[in-house]
């Protein structure tokens, strides 16, 4: 039988089907940080059940955790009581942690990828809904919750359902100044927030054939937002590059074997998809959001639609938006550019193209937070540090930081944010914060405009 | 984990789509290391204004509703994967949900806690909304053997789906630790087998 790219990892994973019911599915990977672990660890030590496969786990501390003073005491007593309780589990199980200040210490999703962790034909998961971003590497990858976080732990298992697949075709030629951002935006505002309930995504076409090993993860990553589970990507050259010589990737030889494999990992022609949909590349623009969910974007120039429900009324009444409204020249005060959608070294390389030789106007406060340890370090050595200083931008340590806004990065009450982040949920950035998700091209120029502006004019 | 049958009882009506978990559990209050607490912290940014007064508008502050069934409307449950989101609901004291659409995950987090998702067409939510909005003490039952949810008083009932396997689960109180573990040694074979699989895989199609 023809097979997607998903069935042959699912298949391959599948320890035993129970008559009538769902599939023992094996993890090869779990990566956990400190918000969602501590309540499967406890669950353990109280039925006294150990860690099955300590050496697949992996943990780092992200969530909670400050973006300044990052070698002090955390000041906060909860998020320190949470971060001291991932370090004594972990020790405990002899579970590898890359804790704050460690240099390979950062967002599980980025740090993950950037260390040769995730590898094609993989299963990953993590107490995490953005797991999906780990699929950019044609990896079955999925966000868990507590209880199963707690099953891996006992048995390197999960029990589930087989998803549906879903495979969305994009093809053409992306105009000046969309980014992969703006991709997975568009696609979110056309298909829906419960467009993928139930499935697992497959993205094929030229356009992710093309983007970048950054640009497949935040495509990838956002899948959660219109409710699949996971997002997929077939393994080619562009990944290979991208995983060879990373610290935990396989050596020489070794790695020659895994590309042979990795080379299979690919949907059959003619292999069936129970949903499918194609786009066109030359249809989407630079996009933003207008309400409080992620499918309610539109392209930078365009207008918030008219006759909305009952529910995407209270939206907009949240947002202080109304029906028809264009939001360019509207007032920015707040700009964050990080997370685990947009804080890698790519993201910051166009940040820093673009506004270098700039100075961000006077009202906004710019906020640039890298994935990872690693990742400042290359804003360090690329001389981006100096970029970002010289135009007025304030340069944090890593972490998730003002995407969720545990810690202090907080957005205040009513005003607006346009956020790199992959959630504009009410109150995301804080209690009353306002998100309006881009991409970091069009959160760059808005810091420097001071109110969201066609950027596209002034590109080169 | 308690065990579900059935239940009868009032619902609380909350006629929101696309609720997701930060709304049902905002991330400020995933500090905690332990399951207990989060009720109190159940919708808190629609519960209460910034200065902590009750919305009374809010149908969770409203006298006028009680039960221990949540009816809300489309894809509940969307976003995060927080867990804590289903400790909230079942700490505040609901048993089951009713909606039109679940969120994947959150769907797991709930039946791995005993608190009951109950997924209904698009017309019955309606209709469950219309019946509670005009007589709050209008009953729900549910009855997890027949997968099926009524409200008595209008004579109307629609069949749910459920995983037979969760069914069982949620019937029995069993939860998945236990059986996954039972597993061992068919899960220590894969293993091995993996091994061999990525071996010849990799060699086969290396030239």
């Amino acid at each position: 039988m023809k097979k997607t790219l998903f069935d042959k990892i699912w298949d391959a994973h599948v320890v035993e089907t129970i008559p009538n019911g769902p599939n023992v599915l094996y993890i090869d990977k779990h990566l956990i940080h400190e918000v969602t672990s501590p309540q499967a660890f406890n669950e353990l030590k109280e039925r006294d059940i150990p860690v099955f496969r300590p050496d697949q786990i992996v943990a780092t501390a992200d969530h909670n955790t400050p973006t300044i003073d990052q070698h002090l005491p955390v000041k906060e007593l909860l998020s320190r009581n949470q971060l001291r309780e991932l370090s004594r589990n972990c020790e405990e199980n002899n579970i590898t942690l890359y804790g704050l200040g460690h240099p390979y210490n950062g967002i599980v999703h980025v740090i993950a990828p950037e260390l040769g962790i995730t590898q094609p034909g993989m299963t990953i998961v993590c107490g995490d809904s953005h797991t999906s971003t780990h699929g950019a590497f044609g990896t079955i990858a999925f966000g868990i919750g507590t209880s199963q976080v707690a099953q891996v732990f006992a048995s390197q298992c999960l029990l589930l359902e087989k998803p549906k697949k879903l495979r969305i075709n994009l093809n053409g030629k992306l105009k000046k100044g969309v980014l992969p951002k703006d991709v997975i935006l568009y696609i979110i505002s056309k298909l829906g927030t419960n467009s993928g309930t139930g499935y697992f995504c497959e993205y094929a076409g030229n356009v992710f054939e093309e983007m970048s090993m950054e640009g497949r993860m935040t495509v990838c990553n956002m899948s959660i937002e219109m409710g699949a589970r996971g997002g997929l990507i077939a393994p080619d050259e562009t990944t290979f590059e991208y995983i060879k010589g990373r610290k935990f990737a396989p050596k020489e030889t070794e790695f020659k074997k895994m590309k042979a494999y990795w080379k299979t990992l690919n949907t059959d022609t003619d292999a069936v998809f129970d949903k499918e949909y194609s786009l066109e590349a030359e249809d989407i623009e630079p996009m933003i959001t207008y309400g409080t969910n992620p499918g309610m974007g539109i392209k930078l120039t365009g207008k918030i639609p008219v006759n909305l429900g009952k529910s995407d009324l209270k939206s907009l009444e949240y947002m202080d938006f109304k029906e028809g409204e264009s939001l360019i020249n509207k007032t920015i005060n707040y700009i964050f550019i990080g997370s685990c959608t947009n804080s890698r070294i790519e993201d910051f390389r166009i940040v820093a193209a673009y506004i270098k030789g700039k100075k961000k106007a006077e009202n906004v406060n710019a906020l640039i937070v890298p994935g990872s340890q690693q990742v400042a370090a290359q804003l360090r050595d690329e001389g981006l540090v100096q970029v970002f200083e010289e135009a007025g931008f304030t340069l944090r340590q890593p972490g998730c930081s003002a995407c969720l806004a545990m810690n202090d990065d907080k957005i205040p009450e009513g005003e607006y944010c346009v956020s790199t982040s992959n959630r504009n949920f009410e109150g995301r950035q804080g209690q009353g914060s306002r998100t309006i998700l881009a991409s970091p091209l069009t959160a760059a120029a808005t810091a420097i405009a001071g109110k969201i502006t066609d950027f596209t004019k002034h590109l080169n | 984990m308690e065990k579900f049958i059935t239940l009868k009882d009032t619902a609380i009506p909350l006629v929101i789509e696309n609720i997701d978990t930060d709304q049902i559990i905002p991330a400020r209050f995933l500090k905690s290391t332990d399951k207990e607490g989060f009720g109190e912290n159940l919708f808190r940014d629609w519960r209460f204004d910034k200065n902590g007064n009750p919305n009374e508008e809010f149908s969770l502050n409203d006298k006028k509703y009680t039960g221990s069934i949540l009816v809300a409307g489309d894809n509940f449950g969307c976003g995060s994967s927080r867990e804590h989101a289903a400790w909230a609901l079942k700490a505040f004291g609901f048993k089951v949900i009713v909606s039109s659409y679940f969120a994947d995950i959150f769907k797991g987090n709930a039946l791995n806690n005993g608190l009951l998702p109950v997924q209904v067409s698009k017309e019955f939510l309606d209709s469950l909304f219309q019946s509670i909005l005009e007589n709050p003490k209008s009953e729900l039952s549910i009855d997890l053997g027949n997968q099926k949810i009524e409200i008595p008083g209008k004579n109307l009932s629609e069949k749910f789906e459920i995983d037979p396997y969760k069914k069982t689960c949620m019937i029995n109180g069993y939860d998945d630790i236990d059986f996954l573990i039972s597993r061992k040694k068919a899960i220590k074979n894969f293993e091995e087998k993996q091994l061999e699989f990525l071996k010849e895989h990799s060699e086969e199609n290396f030239v």
